[in-house]
C-alpha cells in the first residue's frame, strides 16, 4: 500500500514534491512554448512520437506530484480544487493550456504582426497575415451600402438624433415620467419614421431622393432591426393576449397565426414577401421592397414574442387576476396596470433572446436583394480588384455582430437584475 | 343578455376583419392572375423540369418532373437536418456537461465557445466556412490523404463507399436483433419485478447486436467491400476522383455551421436540465444505497431529460428551419431547388411558395404534436 502511495505528497514532505512537481510542469509548458513561439523543438533528440507527447506526460506527472487534499498553502489548495482534482482533469487542463499556447502565435501573426493596413490597393498586401487595407478601403461601403458618398451626412445626422432622443428617458423630472411609456411606444417610433422618411430617403424638402435599393451596409442592418423591434413588440403582445382570450374565435385565430409564422423559416417568409405578396396587392398599388421586408420580419418575430409573453402571462398566479377584478377593473385596465407590467418583467430574458435572434436574422434580407453588411461583404468579395480577401471581411463582420449581440445580452441581464422584485 | 353581447361582438368583429382581409387579398390575386393569364393550379408539378441538380440522393435529371425535383430538395433538406442534429447533439451534450465541470479552465473554455458561436449570425458562419475556410483547402492533385483513404479537398470530402452484397439480409438481421433486445428487456423487467432477479440486459443486448449481423456475414452471404476514391487525370489541369463517395463542400460548410451554432443552444439546454435536479435527489438516492451509476441512470437522468428534451426538440426544429439558409451557398435544398429554380422557370409564385411553406409547416407541426404527446407521457403524474 505504501508503494502505491509513494508519489503522493503529504504535509511533511510537501516541499520536495511541490518543487519537483512545479519543475516538471514548468518544463512541459516551456517545451510547448518553445515549439510554438520559436518553432524549435528542444526535445529533438527523442523519437518523434515521444517528443510529441512528452510535455503531456511530464505535466501530468507534475500535477500528480502536487495533488494533495489539504496543504494549508492558499494558492496551492485553490489550484488543486479548481484545475487539478484528478488525473483526467489534470490532463484536460494541460491540453487546454497547450492549445492556448499553440494558437496564440498564428492568431497574433495573422491578426496583427503580418497584417497590412497601409496603402490603398491590393498590391499593398504583401504579408502573410490579414489584409486590413481591404476593410479600410471598403469601410464606407460596409457601413453605408451604395448610399451616395456626398449624402452620407444625412444618415449620420438621423442616427445621432435617434440615439440622442432615445436617451431622453434618462433625465426626466417626476412630472413627465408617466408619459415615458407613451413616448417610447408611440412618439419615438413616429419621430424615427419621419427622420428616416424625410432625411435618409429624401425626395422632399429640397433633399435628393435616394431609393431604398441603394441603402445598405451596417446602417441598413440598424434600420431594419430598429423598425422590426418597434413593430414586433406590440403585435406580439396583442397576439399573446389573443391566445389567452376566452373568446374562442379570437383565440383560434391567434393560435393559427402564431403557429403558422413559427412553423416556417424566415427565408421562405422573405420569399413570400418578395415574389408572392405583390400578387395579392391591387395592381396600381406599389409597396417598397424595404417596407415589405420590415412587415414580413415584424410579423415573423411577433409570433415568437407572443409565445414569450404568453409564458409570462401563464406564470403569473391567478390571485393577481382575481385581485384586479375584485377592484372593479375591466379587461384592459387589468392588463395594462396589473398583469402586463408584472408579466413583462418576468420575460425580459426571453424577449431579449428574441430581439437578438432578430438582429442575427437581418442578413437574410439578401434574399430580396437588399444588401446589409453581410450582403455588402459578398458583393465586395466578388470585385475583381479585391479577390481573395473573403476571410478578412467575414472576420470583420463577425466582430461587429458579436459586439452588438454580446452587448445586448449583457444589457438584458442587467435589466433582469434591476427589475427583479422578490415576492 | 348584455353579458352575452359583450362576448359576441368582439368575436364577430375579429372574424369579419379576418375575412375581409383575406377576401381582399384573394380578390386582388384573382384580378392579377387574370391580367397575366395564369391559371391557379398544381398541374405544373407533372411537367418536365428540364434543370439539373448538383447533388441528389435519388435518381434525378432534367427529364424528370417538378414533383420529383421537389422530392430531391426535400430529401436534401432532411439530409442536412439529420447530420446537423447528430453533430449538434454530440457537441452540445459535451459542451453542456463541460460547463458544469469543476475544472475552471474547462468551464471557461466551454463558456467561451457558447458565447462566441451563438452571438454571430448563422448566415455569416455559413459564409465563413464556405467562402473562407473551405476555399483554403488544397486542390485535388495536391491533397495528401488522411489515413490513406480520406481526401479533404477544395472540391469536397471524398470518402470510401460501402459496396454491399445481399444488403437486405443484413438489414433483417439488425431488425431481428432489435426485436429480440426489446423482448429480453421486457422479460428482464418482469423477472425483476416478480422475483427480484437481475439479468445483465446491457451486455446481452450488445452481444446480440454484434453477433446476429456478424452471422449474416458468415452464413448469409453478405459481403462488404470498400470503393476507395482514386484521383484520375481528366486533362492536364483537371483532376477528378473516381469511385468512393464525394461529399460536396456546400454540405460540409452547411452542416458544420448549423452543428456548431445549434450546439451552443443545446449546451445551454443540457446545462439547465442537469442544474435543475436538486442536490437532495442525489443525496437521497445515495442514502438508500444506490451506486453512482445507478444514481445517474435511475434518478438524475430521467428527471434531467424531462427538462432537457422539450427545449432541445425546439432547437432541432430551429435547425431544420435554418437549413433553408442553404440557398445562400447554392446547396440544392428545398428552398433553392423549388422556391428558387422551379419558381423562376414556371413563374407560379403562389403555388410554389405555399407548397414550400406548407412543407416546413407540416414538419414543424408534426414534431410539435409528437412533443406534446411525449410531454404528457413523461409529465410527473400526481396522485
Amino acid at each position: 500500500m505504501n508503494k502505491l502511495n509513494f508519489l503522493k505528497p503529504d504535509i511533511d514532505n510537501l516541499n520536495t514534491y511541490l518543487y519537483s512537481g512545479i519543475f516538471l510542469i514548468f518544463i512541459a509548458i516551456l517545451d510547448v512554448s518553445f515549439n510554438s513561439f520559436l518553432k524549435t523543438n528542444i526535445t529533438n533528440f527523442l523519437p518523434n512520437s515521444i517528443s510529441f507527447i512528452l510535455p503531456l506526460i511530464l505535466g501530468a506527472i507534475g500535477f500528480h506530484l502536487i495533488r494533495i487534499e489539504f496543504s494549508g498553502i492558499k494558492n496551492l489548495d485553490l489550484l488543486n480544487k479548481n484545475i487539478n482534482t484528478n488525473t483526467f482533469n489534470a490532463v484536460l487542463t494541460l491540453l487546454i493550456i497547450f492549445a492556448i499556447i499553440k494558437s496564440i502565435p498564428p492568431f497574433l501573426s495573422w491578426f496583427f504582426i503580418d497584417a497590412t493596413i497601409s496603402g490603398d490597393t491590393k498590391e499593398a498586401c504583401t504579408g502573410t497575415g490579414a489584409c486590413w487595407t481591404y476593410i479600410k478601403i471598403w469601410l464606407n461601403r460596409f457601413i453605408y451600402g451604395m448610399y451616395p458618398n456626398e449624402l452620407q451626412w444625412r444618415i449620420n445626422i438621423s442616427f445621432i438624433a435617434l440615439i440622442g432622443l432615445a436617451f431622453i428617458g434618462l433625465l426626466p423630472s417626476e412630472k413627465v415620467k408617466k408619459f415615458l411609456t407613451l413616448y417610447y411606444v408611440v412618439i419615438y417610433p413616429i419621430i424615427a419614421f419621419i427622420l428616416i422618411y424625410y432625411l435618409i430617403s429624401g425626395g422632399s424638402l429640397g433633399l435628393e431622393w435616394v431609393e431604398t435599393g441603394a441603402w445598405g451596409g451596417l446602417s441598413l442592418t440598424f434600420i431594419v432591426s430598429f423598425f422590426c423591434l418597434i413593430f414586433c413588440f406590440p403585435i406580439g403582445m396583442f397576439l399573446a393576449l389573443g391566445r389567452r382570450s376566452d373568446l374562442p374565435t379570437v383565440r383560434y385565430i391567434s393560435i393559427g397565426f402564431i403557429e403558422f409564422w413559427r412553423g416556417v423559416p424566415l427565408i421562405t417568409v422573405l420569399f413570400m414577401s418578395s415574389v408572392m405578396f405583390p400578387m395579392f396587392l391591387p395592381e396600381d398599388f406599389f409597396m417598397d421592397k424595404l417596407v415589405r421586408v420590415i412587415i414580413a420580419i415584424s410579423l415573423f418575430e411577433a409570433a415568437y414574442v407572443a409565445e414569450v409573453i404568453r409564458g409570462g402571462l401563464q406564470a403569473l398566479p391567478r390571485g393577481q387576476y382575481d385581485a384586479a377584478k375584485s377592484l372593479g377593473m375591466g379587461y384592459w385596465k387589468m392588463y395594462i396596470f396589473v398583469i402586463l407590467p408584472q408579466a413583462l418583467k418576468l420575460v425580459i430574458p426571453g424577449i431579449a433572446n428574441t430581439f437578438l435572434a432578430l438582429v442575427k436574422d437581418t442578413p437574410l434580407i439578401f434574399v430580396v436583394g437588399l444588401l446589409e453588411i453581410v450582403g455588402m461583404l459578398n458583393l465586395a468579395k466578388t470585385n475583381p480588384k479585391w479577390l481573395g480577401y473573403a476571410m478578412e471581411g467575414y472576420v470583420f463582420a463577425a466582430i461587429i455582430f458579436w459586439i452588438i449581440c454580446y452587448a445586448m445580452s449583457k444589457y438584458s441581464y442587467n435589466l433582469e437584475i434591476k427589475y427583479k422584485t422578490d415576492r | 343578455m348584455n353579458f352575452k353581447l359583450n362576448k359576441i361582438i368582439p368575436q364577430l368583429a375579429t372574424l369579419l376583419a379576418v375575412i375581409l382581409v383575406f377576401g381582399f387579398l384573394t380578390y386582388n390575386a384573382q384580378v392579377n392572375m387574370d391580367n397575366r393569364g395564369i391559371e391557379f393550379g398544381f398541374g405544373f408539378l407533372s411537367q418536365e423540369s428540364s434543370f439539373d441538380v448538383q447533388f441528389s440522393l435519388i435518381d434525378y435529371d432534367g427529364s424528370h418532373s417538378y414533383a420529383r425535383a421537389y422530392l430531391v430538395g426535400l430529401l436534401n433538406t432532411l439530409l442536412v437536418a439529420f447530420i446537423g442534429i447528430i453533430l449538434s447533439t454530440i457537441l452540445g451534450v459535451i459542451v453542456g456537461i463541460a460547463r458544469l465541470s469543476p475544472n475552471y479552465l474547462i468551464e471557461r473554455t466551454a463558456a467561451f465557445y457558447v458565447e462566441f458561436f451563438r452571438n454571430i449570425p448563422l448566415l455569416l458562419q455559413i459564409f465563413f466556412w464556405y467562402f473562407a475556410a473551405l476555399r483554403a483547402l488544397p486542390l485535388p492533385q495536391d491533397t495528401e490523404p488522411m489515413f490513406g483513404v480520406f481526401f479533404l479537398t477544395i472540391k469536397g470530402l471524398f470518402v470510401p463507399r460501402f459496396v454491399w452484397e445481399n444488403l437486405d439480409i443484413f438489414f433483417y438481421s439488425i431488425i431481428a436483433a432489435i426485436i429480440s433486445i426489446v423482448v429480453i428487456k421486457n422479460y428482464a423487467r418482469k423477472l425483476q419485478e416478480s422475483q427480484g432477479k437481475q439479468v445483465p440486459v446491457f451486455s446481452i443486448s450488445v452481444g446480440l447486436f454484434i453477433i446476429l449481423p456478424l452471422l449474416t456475414f458468415l452464413i448469409g452471404g453478405v459481403s462488404l467491400n470498400f470503393s476507395i476514391p482514386e484521383l484520375e487525370q481528366m486533362s492536364t489541369t483537371s483532376f477528378k476522383y473516381k469511385g468512393g463517395l464525394g461529399i460536396p463542400p456546400e454540405l460540409i460548410a452547411l452542416t458544420l455551421a448549423l452543428g456548431l451554432y445549434t450546439a451552443t443552444f443545446i449546451a445551454e439546454c443540457v446545462r439547465a436540465g442537469i442544474q435543475g435536479i436538486s442536490k437532495g435527489q442525489k443525496e437521497a438516492a445515495a442514502s438508500i444505497g444506490l451506486t453512482p451509476r445507478q444514481i445517474l441512470k435511475l434518478v438524475v437522468m430521467p428527471q434531467a431529460l424531462r427538462i432537457i428534451i422539450p427545449p432541445t426538440t425546439n432547437q432541432y426544429l430551429n435547425l431544420t428551419k435554418n437549413s433553408s439558409l442553404a440557398a445562400a451557398i447554392a446547396y440544392p435544398d428545398l428552398v433553392l431547388i423549388f422556391a428558387g429554380t422551379a419558381l423562376m422557370q414556371t413563374g407560379r409564385a403562389i403555388e410554389i411558395v405555399s407548397i414550400t411553406m406548407l412543407t416546413y409547416l407540416s414538419i414543424s407541426l408534426s414534431i410539435s404534436v409528437l412533443m406534446n404527446w411525449y410531454n404528457k407521457k413523461i409529465a410527473i403524474k400526481e396522485k
